[in-house]
């Protein structure tokens, strides 16, 4: 009974002004431990929040998300988050970030104190253990996230669009350090993101969602994240079905666009 | 109604009036630092250009990082102001030619011309002394001389003025119908001065002469002290104190107030901020008491402060922590608040307990703005506590300024004054550099 499992999750909330917002309806999704899945999908169709109820910051109305045969209430240290940006301690130095989850949980430094240096080794920040997290770039301060969150040695890492500040060059290593780290630890991991080269690029597994209600809409296994473990990212892009796949969720992800566009169009 | 907008109009022109008259000052000011301005540019151009990555920029009008104070503009601003000052009250600090014309001193004789009841004219001599205050009068030479009108002395002290009984030694006098025509040759009447050069001379309507002697473009010490004067009241005050209060303690008295009311302003602010910002209820039963004596000026405060608690050290202390007080509720509440949802949600996450997160993510988080806070309090804490001591208090240095304005000691209210200055931006400063040493982290977020 190892995995994820998210089971016809709905979501539902009433708005002041009267009328309800259906989230998220009847979203079901099976991961087996050490899958990697990535989740695309226009803005508004429900995949952050489906990540915050994943993760426990936000409650469903329906349905039931269970980590390995439990269902899950609230936050806990065996889903670990990955955010955006700015969710680092920046009072704190960046081994102190990283050794947040054990420090929180007890564990006495001398005793963390060799996974956390493990940890900053392995995302590549050796010679950076000591300095304030605000001292470093964007990109580094996403590898201190990383760390931060394996330290904990969750069993479930949800990353929300984790690169999606980092400049083009910088998201690139960082695309090839979280396949790396997601061979190496076997974790299970949830990415939500905007870039359908990403998706493809990271995504084992892709779920396109759509909106209105927060639905999935198609799911794909794709090759390629495998492929790009260990290599360069550049040439897994040459792989034949790497083109027309992304061509087809652009057109696929365009045309919800359109339809919302349209949608509120007609009821201005 | 009406009369309140005449009274009001008439107090708008007479404030427009003095600013007029304050112009000339004004302009003779801002010449000589754009003086000052033209000559340091001058030299500067003399040692060589700077040729750092800013004087590079062409565009540097409109863009706030080119603009830098200038030092050397600081610099002569301040010793621009203390040459003024020295200059206008006859400083010992400055070389003499840099004076102002001070008042006259010395001695000096006009000629006054009587007309008696028949007609017939006779000239005699005023002999004057002017002497400087705390000073003996030097002994004036003086000839009483022969003709029916007898000469006359007298004694004034600089920036005073003295009637002379011309009549006191004459034969003819006021009461047989004699009058002065004429001072130093020029028609003299109740409504028409002389000017002898060195004082001015009028009529009185009882006849006598009224004496003033020039007073130059030097301030009075009474009105403004010379800066060495100020300083010397420094050193014998810290010395040996001011009506048996050393300033030591005076000085002791208010920070002891200042700390004291903060740092309890503080110990209850703090924590009411965080329940603010914590909860929903502890915000609503608080925003309206908050926002209602956060506009509310502590000064106001004073009177009710008085009568409650008297004017001990108790009701100052009260005062000066409602002072600190919704300062430091409101700094604390929008630290709170200004917690990035995602680092709360990171923490959760990695497996922290609300204690755990208000301890490790939202107290630091939130000590910036409570620094901010504490620097405001800390200010207007400070301007309060002098207040409070003016309207009433034993020790303190704003009652030691109230005190000496009462005996019109103005040197001390102007130590005082300046004392209070320093000490201000010294909690100022000392609070920043806490700030920087504490919160590094302050505004990299």
């Amino acid at each position: 009974m190892t995995g994820l499992v998210i089971d016809k999750l709905s979501m539902r909330f009433d708005l002041p002004g009267g009328g309800a917002v259906q989230a998220l309806q009847d979203v079901s999704l099976d991961l087996k431990q050490g899958e990697l899945l990535s989740v695309l999908g226009p803005s508004g169709c429900g995949k952050t929040t489906l990540l915050n109820i994943v993760a426990g910051f936000l409650a469903q109305t329906e349905g039931e998300v269970r980590l390995n045969g439990k269902p899950v209430h609230g936050p806990d240290a065996q889903r670990g988050m990955v955010f955006q940006q700015g969710a680092l301690f920046e009072w704190m130095s960046v081994r102190e970030n990283v050794s947040f989850g054990p420090d929180m949980k007890g564990t006495p430094k001398a005793a963390s104190r060799k996974t956390v240096d493990h940890l900053l080794d392995v995302v590549g920040l050796r010679d950076f253990k000591d300095k304030m997290v605000y001292e470093l770039s964007g990109g580094m301060q996403q590898r201190v996230a990383l760390a931060r969150c394996l330290a904990n040695d969750p069993d479930v890492i949800l990353m929300d669009e984790p690169l999606g500040a980092l400049d083009a060059l910088t998201r690139e290593k960082m695309q090839s350090l979280v396949l790396k780290l997601w061979k190496e630890t076997g974790k299970t991991i949830i990415l939500i993101t905007h870039s359908v080269e990403e998706a493809l690029l990271l995504g084992e597994r892709l779920v396109v969602m759509a909106p209105r209600p927060g639905r999935i809409h198609k799911e794909y296994r794709l090759p390629f994240a495998d492929l790009g473990v260990g290599a360069d990212l550049r040439e897994v892009k040459k792989h034949p079905d790497y083109a027309p796949t992304r061509e087809e969720i652009l057109n696929m992800i365009w045309n919800m666009e359109e339809e919302i566009m349209g949608r509120s169009e007609e009821s201005v | 109604m009406l009369q309140i907008f005449q009274d009001l109009g008439g107090e708008l022109a007479q404030l427009f009036l003095s600013v007029l008259g304050a112009f000339p000052f004004i302009l003779g000011y801002l010449a000589l630092i754009l003086l000052s301005m033209v000559i340091w540019n001058f030299i500067r151009a003399q040692m060589g250009r700077v040729r750092d990555y800013r004087s590079l920029k062409t565009v540097t009008f409109g863009d706030e990082s080119a603009v830098v104070s200038d030092k050397a503009a600081s610099v002569i601003s301040i010793v621009l102001i203390f040459v003024i000052w020295g200059a206008f009250t006859g400083s010992g600090w400055l070389p003499g030619p840099l004076h102002a014309p001070g008042p006259f001193v010395g001695q000096d004789k006009f000629t006054y011309t009587i007309e008696g009841p028949d007609g017939t004219q006779a000239d005699a001599t005023v002999f004057v002394s002017v002497y400087r205050q705390g000073e003996e009068p030097a002994p004036l030479e003086f000839d009483a001389g022969t003709g029916p009108v007898k000469n006359d002395s007298v004694e004034v002290q600089a920036y005073r003025s003295k009637l002379i009984s011309w009549d006191a030694n004459d034969e003819v006098t006021r009461k047989d119908g004699a009058k002065v025509v004429a001072v130093d040759g020029r028609a003299i009447d109740v409504t028409t001065d002389v000017d002898v050069g060195f004082g001015r001379v009028a009529l009185t309507d009882k006849g006598t002469l009224n004496f003033e002697p020039g007073q130059g473009w030097q301030m009075e010490s009474i009105w403004l002290p010379a800066p060495d004067s100020v300083w010397r009241r420094l050193v014998s005050v810290s010395a040996d104190g001011y009506q048996n209060v050393t300033l030591a303690e005076h000085l002791s008295y208010s920070l002891f107030r200042v700390i004291v009311g903060f740092a309890l302003g503080a110990l209850v602010g703090i924590p009411l901020g965080y329940a603010m910002g914590l909860s929903n209820w502890f915000r609503g039963w608080f925003d309206p008491i908050v926002e209602f004596m956060r506009p509310v000026p502590p000064l106001a405060l004073i009177p009710l402060v008085i009568i409650w608690a008297g004017i001990g050290e108790q009701g100052k202390i009260i005062l000066l922590f409602l002072a600190a007080l919704w300062i430091m509720a409101i700094g604390a509440r929008s630290g709170v608040s200004g917690v990035k949802i995602t680092k709360v949600h990171a923490a959760y996450s990695l497996g922290a307990s609300k204690w755990q997160i208000l301890r490790h993510v939202i107290i630091p988080n939130s000590l910036p703005e409570i620094f901010t806070a504490a620097r405001v309090a800390m200010g207007v804490c400070w301007g309060t506590v002098v207040a409070a001591e003016l309207v009433a208090a034993e020790k303190g240095v704003g009652k030691m300024i109230v005190a000496a304005s009462k005996f019109q000691d103005t040197d001390i209210v102007l130590m005082g004054i300046i004392l209070i200055g320093i000490i201000g931006f010294g909690i100022d400063m000392l609070m920043r550099w806490a700030e920087r040493i504490l919160v590094p982290w302050k505004g990299k977020g």
